[in-house]
């Protein structure tokens, strides 16, 4: 347990490393205009003076070298020249980060609490009316982009519920819709994944015998079906949790929410590099540490799952 | 050894070695057997033809047959539309041929406008097709390089025990990046155009199906039916073709199926970003990007509207139906 879990922790770390290295290298291939503001208006001179204040007129190894220190011991992501002044990204990131994970966060317990009734009542009405609805509803969110039907979740929720356009923190009314808007993907994952299994496993031999004993069906839900379902389904956490953070690229730019994702966009659109780099590279690391719990919990919860390849495997 | 014969068995058996004996000298009995293909392909009673129970099984699922029609409608119109009569140039910003005015946000049905006119007095319906064209585009060629070098990929990794360490490294890696990230620094890194978003949406994509490739050829390689058709001596590329692919065809045909609506979505999506299309080429993501820039003036609206109805029709559509093939093409259920 422990060796698998230091081989995998050692496996991510060289993805990031890989992952960071590609990104930073890809972004000084760049026009400099991304590095320097002002860069048409500047002499020759200026120029080269700005690059070698910045360190960017050394070759790439050794650019990349410092930046691997200065990550490294002091978690520093560069610096902002375009969307703020000389900034380091850290600073401009840390005030947004807590947010982007609270919404985030809000998300996928929704998708939980929603997905989770929507499934079981699916397959208790397996092939009628609200098994063949909600069937309709999966195909609609997974079918059309996400870009689309958020769109209109934010025009007619907003008009319908007399709720703001824009998010404001304090104002817990205008979480509900991009709260919903994120949590939707999760909603429809948990609930087909339910469904599913409870179909499944209701033919089982170990339900049929619950049902011989006399167990009533929904205890034989709750105690049994219920509990094995749950297990697999954490595998899925980690990629609900990279969904999430893609969602909130967009949902927090139609919201104006002043997170990381929003943030993105705005970098995007004004070409700051070295914001993008940080950007990238935290979503990057984000969703690797996510795909590192979700594979933890699950050896965790289930005792029977063992990464350690025992004698006997082809 | 069953216990008990049958009378029935014991007659059957004699009346074959008789017929043996009729036909061949002992010499020729005990000689070497020549390779005969036709021989070594053939079945017992059955006229199991693997595309003919496909297409039997798809046919029982009326949404998709329906479905399917529509598709094939939808394609054949978007790529004929522009040389049907009547039709106006998405390009022009349309004059009121009396007054000299633009014809700014006409509405839908007026002056001859099918759609109305966009806010620089552009056919919204011409232009709604040629933006239809152009994301379809996108999206088949997205799906194409996808089956194409998923498939190649995903024989090699299964196939050649040498690529398998470096594939697995690889998509450990690419596994771990989400695709819109790729996707955004991609588009960030070059200039805008369809080239850029097909490649930016390609270079991921591909090690997914690979993925699935290899998964499906290591699990079936050594299946007892393929040992016998190798014993049979069975060329490899008859055992690829008839022995595999039925296995692989479902999930390749729902991969690439998948494909489109998502890279349809991608469009819109890396539109909003504003690293998509330059905002003069009609597709589905300016064609939103501006509707929604509108959406808050109600009569304006139908700008939206109509991109994104014609947009859910088609994504809809290819995922019902990748479902419903892939389901069909799956050997399992044949019955």
């Amino acid at each position: 347990m422990v060796k698998y879990m230091s081989k995998r922790l050692l496996r991510s770390l060289v993805t990031v490393f890989i992952i960071v290295s590609t990104v930073f290298i890809l972004m000084r291939q760049l026009p400099l205009d991304g590095f320097l503001p002002n860069v048409d208006k500047m002499s020759q001179e200026q120029i080269k003076n700005s690059l070698a204040l910045l360190g960017l007129d050394k070759p790439i190894h050794v650019q990349l070298g410092n930046f691997w220190k200065q990550l490294i011991l002091h978690g520093d992501l560069g610096t902002s020249y375009v969307y703020r002044n000389n900034v380091a990204t850290m600073k401009v990131l840390s005030t947004k980060i807590p947010l982007s994970v609270k919404l985030g966060t809000m998300a996928i317990l929704l998708g939980l609490l929603l997905g989770l009734p929507l499934g079981i009542l699916m397959a208790k009405h397996k092939n009628k009316f609200p098994d063949h609805l909600g069937t309709v509803f999966i195909v609609f969110i997974e079918a059309v982009p996400a870009a689309v039907y958020y769109l209109f979740i934010q025009l007619y929720g907003t008009e319908l519920f007399g709720l703001s356009l824009l998010f404001r923190e304090g104002d817990w009314r205008t979480w509900i819709l991009p709260v919903f808007s994120l949590s939707l993907p999760d909603i429809i994952y948990f609930a087909m994944w339910i469904r599913r299994y409870t179909v499944d496993e209701s033919t089982k031999d170990y339900v049929q015998l619950a049902r011989i004993k006399g167990m009533s069906e929904q205890k034989i839900l709750y105690r049994h079906v219920f509990r094995n379902a749950f297990v697999p389904m954490v595998q899925y956490l980690p990629s609900s949790f990279l969904n999430t953070v893609v969602g909130s690229i967009y949902i927090e730019s139609l919201y104006a929410v002043p997170g990381m994702g929003g943030l993105l966009i705005d970098v995007v659109k004004k070409q700051d590099n070295n914001m993008v780099q940080a950007i990238v590279m935290l979503f990057s690391i984000v969703g690797i540490i996510g795909l590192v719990l979700g594979d933890l919990m699950m050896v965790l919860l289930d005792p029977r799952i063992s990464f350690v390849t025992k004698g006997g495997r082809r | 050894m069953p216990l008990f014969k049958s009378p029935k068995l014991v007659k059957l058996e004699e009346n074959m070695q008789d017929q043996l004996r009729e036909h061949m000298t002992d010499e020729e009995a005990f000689s070497l057997a020549k390779f005969d293909e036709k021989e070594v392909e053939r079945v017992g009673y059955s006229n199991y033809s693997y595309w003919r129970s496909t297409f039997q099984v798809f046919r029982k699922n009326k949404i998709a047959s329906f479905l399917v029609y529509l598709v094939l409608a939808i394609l054949l119109f978007t790529f004929v539309q522009p040389y049907l009569p009547n039709q106006r140039d998405p390009f022009i910003a349309n004059n009121d041929t009396v007054s000299g005015k633009p014809l700014r946000n006409i509405q839908p049905g007026e002056k001859g406008f099918i759609f109305g006119t966009n806010s620089i007095g552009q056919d919204l319906w011409s232009r709604l097709w040629a933006a239809t064209r152009t994301s379809l585009i996108i999206a088949i060629s997205v799906a194409a390089i996808e089956a194409l070098v998923g498939i190649l990929a995903g024989v090699l990794w299964g196939y050649v025990k040498a690529c398998d360490l470096i594939f697995t490294e690889l998509y450990n890696i690419l596994d771990n990046i989400p695709s819109s990230l790729v996707l955004i620094l991609v588009s960030y890194m070059l200039t805008p155009g369809i080239g850029t978003i097909i490649f930016a949406m390609s270079i991921t994509r591909w090690i997914g199906m690979a993925r699935f490739i290899r998964n499906q050829i290591v699990i079936i390689r050594d299946r007892e039916y393929n040992l016998a058709s190798r014993c049979l001596g069975t060329g490899t590329f008859t055992i690829i073709f008839r022995n595999l692919l039925p296995y692989l065809v479902s999930v390749i045909m729902l991969r690439v199926a998948l494909a489109i609506p998502e890279a349809i979505g991608s469009e819109v999506f890396i539109t909003y970003i504003g690293l998509g299309l330059p905002a003069t080429t009609p597709s589905l993501g300016n064609l939103i990007n501006l509707g929604r820039q509108l959406m808050l003036s109600p009569n304006l609206r139908y700008q939206l509207i109509y991109p994104t109805v014609i947009l859910s029709i088609v994504t809809i559509a290819f995922y019902v139906v990748g479902n419903a093939f892939s389901d069909a093409a799956d050997p399992k259920n044949h019955r």
